[in-house]
């Protein structure tokens, strides 16, 4: 082994080890939703990722969260992550500003499989942040428009107030030939559109099953619910793909705290296609 | 195979420190036998037995002199290879940003020889060695250490209480994974060592210490207690379609049972060979300047493992349990090609309870009988 | 203008796939076209209940008024899909409001007529019943999955 070798070596060996990135820009998409972004290539490093792969963000002294990318992955050098503040971390992560320094680690995980869907209809149903994981595959379909047929996004959210990506919702709509439904679980006097969850706007659809793929993101018992209503509009299993989500802390598949039965999500999925976790979905307290 | 007698071991012991080895071996502390490092033949605790049983261990004095008479203790070889606290890394604020550098020791590793790796033990290691080196990610601290090692294993001619290590089939007889193994002999007036090598430096190292070929008859007569020894024991698994098994019953009533006893204490986790899970824990100076990454063990039975936004996806014991079991007989042939348990009975000798493993597996699959 | 056929545009409706000729005739006696331009209020709470729309185009949503929350919107209904069943179940009043967040083209079905004829023909009674009833269903289902409130933010977790 010579020495180049040895040294760059080093450097893949350690996915533990955070790097600095300074952010760009805090974006508050709703009153407990952010954005931030970064360039992951501050210092000339390189940074390639797929959509549905994650990052851990470390904030300094605090601790790491597991963040899906929802950027464009055809521009890897301005990166951004929407997050739901919840708890401790995403706190933390919510007190930055521009300017601010946090650790990257990543990407890790697997991907939405773009390249099952050509040819095909998409519908793309997400819940909630489930969102912001779904985001890149929409642009990456929108980027070769002409390799899909119909792309259907189905999302589903809280309340008007919660819906993320409003204006990029219309450009899509209305300039991209995407067809883009909107519900939410209640609204006010002001809000004109579905009411009600994200499966009820099937109704609507007309879908052809056999020759659609299915990309779902949202809570679990979101997903399932859709998992329900996708079989009984005539898609197999071979064709639903969903991403999963468990505590991480080492997201390379060392510390087990990902595992879902025999899967790691970290490493395994969090991109699943359904037939290797249908019978997971079921268990409870797996 | 060769021969070597008492002083042969010593021998033995001293060319593999002078080799620049820190030797780690059995030793008795506080009432048991742990591993720790030694600094030769005078610190294994020659003529000292254990007795276990489930949720009872006990040192007891051999009158025979053995120096391997022991099975183990609550001290498993991970110890040392994928120790229970790391530093990951440090950060230093700087300015409005902060610079990080990895552990100040540099990850430096000491070779160490390992003495007295049972064949169960030797099995673990093979089996942590596929969690940290043989996925994409490799943990790099695992690895300086693990390629640094030198191995010394003792087959086992007396089973354990709670062994089972024949019907994991990972013992009594070590096959490979070891630089020599040795098998203590002792009768007729006799204490010999027949000494295998397993690695080129193995057979260096016996080379360079007085020995003598060892006879048929005693290769033969040493063959024969080791297989006395896997027919003698009295725990069995029988892993015959388990993991199906278990995967058709994760509903099954016994899973309530054992939760009305498993007090979600841990100790199988701490003491089993192979349990990898780890957690991270952030810490930063007074100041908060300077930050800290750290790893340290982690247990699946603990209320916070599985914590989500939302909740938490385990927060009963009778699931916990149920991970616990079903990941290291089930899931773990998925992950890493073969079953996590060697069969070393750590996890029963160390339970408060006495929950027995085998006895679990067996409820399960329907034919088994509670402890 | 072009007069559209009532009953081809019942026909259409699923809420009436696999209905036969004779029921069609006698739901058509209770049966008129009708359009409410956006923001038109349908019905609203409280008021006796009897009217059944099939929607056809546009959007419904069902309206209540929660003290010092002003009016909140819990469920929309849109083509194909019905409004309104406390027609058939005393006391016969709304139990919410419903507004036109589109323009709306439905057909309505008188209630008291359609009522009557579920009393004197049983079948058809209990035919308008067994979909009513698929109806509720569904809805309550999606009805349940709300009340998850999955999206909501649960105070308190560690992230």
């Amino acid at each position: 082994m010579t020495h180049e070798i040895a040294e760059s070596a080093t450097a893949v060996l350690d996915p533990m080890i955070t790097r600095p990135v300074t952010l760009k820009r805090v974006i508050w998409e709703t009153d407990d939703t952010f954005t931030l972004t970064f360039n992951p290539c501050e210092q000339g490093e390189t940074f390639h990722f797929l959509p549905g792969q994650f990052n851990m963000l470390y904030v300094f002294g605090l601790g790491e969260s597991a963040i899906s990318i929802s950027s464009d992955a055809s521009h890897p050098r301005t990166i951004a992550h929407t997050i739901h503040r919840v708890g401790t971390l995403t706190t933390g992560l919510a007190r930055l500003k521009h300017g601010d320094t946090i650790g990257l680690r990543g990407p890790f995980g697997s991907a939405w499989p773009i390249v099952a869907a050509r040819g095909k209809d998409v519908c793309i149903v997400a819940g909630g942040i489930g969102l912001a994981p779904l985001r890149p595959v929409v642009y990456a379909l929108l980027r070769e428009r002409k390799s899909f047929e119909r792309i259907i996004l189905m999302y589903g959210a809280r309340t008007p107030l919660d819906l993320l990506y409003r204006v990029e919702l219309e450009a899509w709509a209305k300039v991209h030939n995407v067809e883009v439904l909107v519900t939410v679980d209640r609204g006010d006097s002001s809000w004109k559109g579905h009411i009600g969850v994200v499966t009820n706007l099937f109704s609507y659809l007309k879908l052809d099953a056999p020759a659609t793929v299915a990309f779902v993101c949202g809570p679990e018992t979101m997903m399932k619910y859709t998992i329900d209503e996708l079989d009984r509009r005539g898609l197999r299993q071979e064709q639903i793909y969903l991403s999963m989500e468990r505590n991480m802390k080492c997201a390379v598949g060392f510390c087990g705290h990902c595992q879902y039965g025999p899967e790691f999500i970290c490493k395994d999925g969090p991109v699943f296609p359904l037939p290797r976790v249908r019978h997971l979905l079921d268990r409870k307290e797996l | 195979m060769y021969r070597i007698d008492q002083t042969g071991l010593a021998q033995l012991l001293d060319t593999i420190a002078s080799r620049g080895y820190v030797l780690t071996g059995p030793t008795v502390r506080e009432g048991g036998i742990v591993f720790d490092t030694i600094r030769g033949i005078g610190d294994l605790p020659q003529g000292i037995g254990d007795e276990q049983g489930p949720a009872s261990y006990r040192l007891r004095t051999r009158d025979d002199g053995a120096f391997f008479g022991f099975v183990m203790g609550p001290v498993s070889w991970k110890k040392f290879l994928f120790p229970p606290r790391v530093t990951l890394f440090s950060a230093v604020k700087n300015g409005k940003s902060f610079d990080v550098s990895p552990p100040e020791d540099g990850g430096q590793a000491r070779p160490l020889a390992l003495i007295g790796v049972r064949p169960c033990e030797v099995s673990a290691i093979q089996i942590q060695d596929r969690v940290f080196l043989g996925g994409n990610a490799v943990d790099s601290g695992y690895s300086a250490i693990r390629e640094a090692c030198f191995i010394v294993a003792v087959n086992c001619t007396e089973p354990g209480g709670n062994c089972f290590c024949a019907s994991m089939k990972t013992g009594p007889r070590a096959q490979g994974g070891f630089d020599i193994a040795l098998t203590e002999v002792i009768g007729d007036g006799q204490h010999y060592f027949l000494a295998d090598a397993g690695s080129t430096e193995g057979a260096e190292v016996l080379e360079s210490v007085p020995h003598a070929a060892a006879t048929t008859a005693e290769e033969q007569q040493a063959a024969a207690a080791l297989t006395r020894a896997g027919e003698l024991q009295s725990k069995k698994m029988n892993t015959k379609d388990l993991p199906k098994i278990l995967g058709d019953n994760f509903e099954h009533p016994e899973w309530d049972d054992v939760a009305k006893r498993c007090l979600s204490c841990a100790n199988c986790t701490m003491v089993c060979p192979t349990c990898f899970c780890s957690t991270v824990e952030d810490v930063t100076d007074l100041a908060g300047t300077k930050a800290e990454r750290r790893r340290r063990w982690d247990s699946c039975f603990t209320a916070d493992f599985t914590r989500v936004a939302g909740g938490n996806v385990r927060p009963s014991v009778r699931a916990r349990y149920r991970q616990w079991m079903t990941h290291k007989l089930q899931h773990w042939v998925g992950q890493f090609g073969t079953m996590g348990c060697v069969g070393c009975g750590r996890c029963i000798t160390w339970c408060p309870a006495g929950i027995d493993i085998t006895a679990e597996a067996a409820a399960i699959r329907g034919n088994g009988v509670h402890p | 203008m072009r007069t559209e056929n009532l009953t081809e545009i019942l026909r259409q409706h699923p809420f009436l796939a696999g209905l036969s000729d004779h029921y069609m005739e006698i739901l058509l006696g209770c049966a008129t076209n009708v359009h409410f331009a956006e923001g038109t209020y349908l019905l609203h709470e409280g008021e006796v209940a009897n009217k059944f729309y099939l929607i056809r185009t546009g959007r419904i949503a069902l309206e209540t008024d929660v003290n010092a929350r002003g009016a909140l919107r819990i469920q929309t209904a849109g083509p194909g899909e019905v409004l309104g069943w406390s027609w058939l179940i005393s006391p016969f009043r709304w139990h919410f409001s419903a507004v036109a967040v589109a323009d709306v083209r439905a057909v309505a079905l008188d209630g008291e007529c359609l009522r009557k004829k579920c009393e004197n023909d049983h079948d058809f009674g209990y035919e308008m019943l067994s979909r009513l009833a698929q109806v509720m269903e569904r809805r309550m289902e999606a009805t349940r999955a709300q009340l998850l409130d999955l999206y909501g933010t649960v105070p308190g977790v560690n992230a």
